[in-house]
């Protein structure tokens, strides 16, 4: 009991006890929960930070790349089309030159040649001046005709005057109009007078029945042109002599159509001929085989080459050191596929040094 | 007017030959001479009992009853138009198949006069069959028959294309090619015409004509002493030469050009015309033709004409024809210039300017664009310069604007320009602000120095 009374009394501490033990421990739990909430904080932000810091810096590395293949890229394309452009330029430039002479040449020389048309105005100045020349001497030709056919006409005329009035012929008593005693010579009318032969009256007579038949028209007042047609030919040929045969039979001779012998039918060499032809047939008899021999080469002009067997299969001759460098094992491939260079070679420059100009030297 | 024609009307169906002969003569004689007469005669009926019995007359009646047909046809189209109605063609065709060359004279002859009026009565004659009957006759030794077949050939042609190729389909061309050559003259221009009528229509029609070789036979043609055959001469080398510049090309290569110009120099008057004309043609066509043409000597010939003769279109003609030659390039224009040509052409439009008439408008026209296609290519200043003083507004504009063009560039010519007076007469020239005379003066200002301006 005493035990128990002594329990009693310290039950009332010991109520208080527990429950100070507890406020305190509550209240020390609450420092410590928050303490530990504190570092527990604390550390998680650390441990997120480290990793975010970590993503960061892997995200950077990855951009970094990225962006440098990109740059790099660009850059590529940059120089690509620098180098296109100043080849571009090169090429315009060269055959600018060659256009310039040839267009130069061409103009020059066939659309507006200078010298040609030079040469050729003098041509027709000389021409021109030939030309001239030739028609002034026809024209002179034509005037001296014209002065000789008056003169001639005058003439005529004198002539026929004379003629007409020969009666005015002086005689030896009387000196007649144109022999003067007075005059040193006679005048050229006596002359011609003397010279003449008088007119005979027919003459006269068959004048007029000309005139009024060749007269073409009713209204015509001038006198008709002569015909200038050609003479016809002279009556008094000489005929062929006979005796003639019958033109029948020469006809019917002449139409025959030719008989030829058999020698003249034939041709030179058809019994050559004929024999050659039987002696083939003989032959193409006794053939085995209808192709033409021909020599060793033509036979085999058109047979697929077969390698031999050191060639073909696992042990000819290896592909590597000739076709491609680069050692390849498919098996241990990740993907599929093999390495793929990122970005390919530029056409461009693998041309380098390889092309013909040397103008420019920038080839 | 007293009844002639009727009283003449019976005799015409006489018994005695003669008197019928003499009767249709009489009709003829007396239509020939007016045509109210020739109206009276186709009105009485007369054509028909005049051809009814023609083809069993003889000679001297055919060659009368022809005479009567070309007198009634002459006056007028409705006239011919009578003739071809009461069926005389026909009756032609028979008095051109006649022996006698007479006949087929006095035939031809109407068939000329009935087919120059217009093309249907050519149409008319053609459709009756006259062309191969007109090709034969012209054939024929007789010299008359020939001229007057040639000139019948010519009056067909003349109307459309479709005549001129049926009257070469005849054949006709070889044959009056041959006949350039014959001496005589009044052959010669009937001749050159009928060619110079097929030759005009077409290009084809032109190098049928060529190719007959009359190149070149047909320059001696242009020295001829009668003026009509060298005036038909230049006219046919002209219908050739207007069609193609290849065409032109064969005439200058042949020497044309310098017959054509010794041909214009030598005469006097109307029949220059072609002549100009033809080189005007030749010289339009291209520059190298122009070239040609002056080196030829063309120029001087054109100027005397120019100036020599007294009627306008002979002068339009000649001003044209130095335009076509000035128009290509600053070398024809200056060639143009240094002939002194430049003030005439100037005096001629500011004379034609001023009249209403409608012929002087064509001229008026024709002269001043000659003027301004030399002028536009001109960069001769010394010639220039005197057109700087009498022009009017129009054409200062192109001297000016000349004168703008050549004036930055050469400085001997500055000089002259100032020393000439040609300066001063610019300042003294209105003109409207902003208007292309404004701009010209301003350039030719700016060449100079500010003090030498005021």
């Amino acid at each position: 009991m005493a035990a128990l009374a002594r329990l009693q009394e310290r039950l009332s501490w010991l109520r208080e006890e527990y429950y100070r033990r507890h406020r305190s421990a509550d209240e020390d739990r609450k420092i410590k929960y928050k303490a530990a909430v504190k570092i527990q904080s604390w550390f998680r932000g650390c441990r997120v930070r480290a990793y975010l810091r970590y993503l960061t810096k892997m995200v950077i590395l990855i951009q970094k790349w990225w962006r440098g293949y990109r740059s790099r890229r660009y850059f590529r394309k940059l120089v690509e089309t620098a180098y296109f452009i100043m080849k571009m330029n090169f090429y315009n430039e060269m055959a600018v030159r060659i256009q310039k002479s040839w267009r130069g040449y061409y103009v020059r020389k066939y659309i507006h040649n200078y010298y040609a048309l030079r040469e050729y105005l003098e041509g027709i100045s000389l021409n021109n001046k030939i030309v001239r020349s030739e028609l002034q001497e026809y024209a002179e030709m034509k005037e001296n005709e014209e002065k000789r056919k008056d003169l001639e006409k005058k003439e005529r005329e004198k002539k026929y005057q004379a003629r007409k009035m020969h009666y005015l012929l002086s005689t030896e008593q009387i000196a007649g109009i144109y022999n003067s005693p007075f005059r040193k010579s006679p005048h050229p009318m006596e002359l011609l007078l003397r010279n003449s032969k008088p007119l005979s009256h027919r003459r006269q007579q068959t004048k007029s029945p000309f005139a009024c038949e060749l007269c073409h028209s009713p209204t015509c007042t001038r006198l008709p042109t002569f015909s200038t047609a050609q003479p016809l030919p002279p009556i008094g040929r000489q005929k062929p002599q006979g005796p003639f045969r019958d033109p029948a039979e020469v006809l019917r001779q002449r139409s025959k159509p030719v008989e030829p012998t058999f020698r003249v039918a034939a041709s030179i060499d058809s019994l050559i001929e004929m024999a050659r032809e039987e002696m083939k047939w003989e032959e193409w008899k006794s053939h085995i085989h209808d192709k033409k021999f021909l020599p060793f080469s033509l036979y085999h002009k058109n047979e697929k080459y077969e390698p031999s067997v050191l060639r073909a299969g696992k042990y000819s001759r290896e592909a590597y050191g000739t076709k491609h460098f680069r050692e390849v094992q498919p098996e241990k491939w990740v993907a599929d596929k093999d390495f793929q260079t990122v970005l390919p070679s530029i056409v461009l420059f693998q041309k380098f040094g390889k092309t013909y100009s040397r103008n420019g030297q920038i080839v | 007017n007293s009844g002639v024609v009727s009283l003449l009307r019976p005799l015409l169906l006489d018994v005695i030959p003669t008197i019928q002969q003499t009767a249709a003569l009489a009709l003829g004689r007396l239509a020939n001479y007016n045509d109210d007469l020739a109206e009276e005669v186709v009105k009485e009926n007369i054509l028909p009992q005049l051809l009814c019995s023609l083809s069993e007359q003889n000679r001297f009646y055919k060659k009368a009853a022809a005479f009567v047909l070309r007198a009634v046809g002459k006056h007028s189209p409705e006239l011919a138009e009578a003739i071809v109605e009461c069926g005389a063609l026909e009756m032609l065709m028979i008095c051109l198949e006649d022996f006698d060359p007479g006949v087929k004279e006095a035939a031809s002859w109407a068939l000329s006069y009935v087919a120059r009026h217009n093309s249907e009565l050519s149409q008319a004659v053609v459709d009756a069959g006259a062309v191969p009957l007109l090709v034969l006759c012209i054939q024929e030794p007789e010299i008359a028959l020939k001229r007057i077949a040639a000139s019948t050939l010519s009056e067909i042609s003349k109307h459309s294309p479709e005549l001129a190729q049926t009257v070469v389909d005849a054949g006709a061309i070889a044959h009056l090619a041959q006949m350039i050559l014959n001496p005589d003259a009044k052959l010669k221009r009937q001749v050159l015409s009928a060619l110079s009528q097929i030759a005009k229509h077409s290009v084809e029609l032109a190098e049928l004509v060529v190719e007959a070789e009359i190149f070149p036979v047909v320059l001696t043609c242009l020295k001829d002493s009668d003026e009509y055959v060298k005036k038909n001469g230049a006219t046919l080398i002209r219908e050739i030469a207007k069609h193609t510049p290849e065409l032109s090309q064969l005439i200058v290569n042949s020497g044309g050009v310098a017959a054509v110009i010794d041909c214009i120099g030598s005469c006097r008057g109307s029949v220059r015309l072609p002549g100009i004309m033809m080189l005007g043609y030749v010289a339009a066509h291209s520059e190298n033709l122009a070239m040609a043409v002056i080196v030829s000597k063309g120029i001087p010939a054109l100027c005397t004409c120019l100036r020599e003769e007294h009627e306008d279109h002979m002068k339009a003609a000649a001003a044209w024809a130095l335009g076509q030659i000035g128009r290509h390039t600053p070398e024809h224009a200056r060639a143009v210039a240094v002939a002194n040509v430049l003030p005439t052409l100037l005096a001629l439009y500011v004379d034609t300017h001023g009249s209403e008439d409608l012929q002087m408008k064509a001229s008026i026209f024709l002269t001043k664009r000659a003027l301004k296609s030399i002028l536009q290519k001109c960069t001769h200043l010394p010639a220039l310069e005197p057109l700087l003083h009498d022009a009017p507004p129009n054409i200062m504009k192109h001297v000016i604007g000349q004168f703008s063009k050549v004036l930055p560039h050469d400085s001997k010519a500055r000089r002259l320009f100032v020393t000439t007076g040609g300066l001063k007469k610019v300042q003294e020239i209105e003109a409207e602000p902003g208007s292309l005379l404004q701009e010209y003066i301003n350039t030719i200002n700016s060449c100079f120095p500010e003090e030498i301006v005021r």
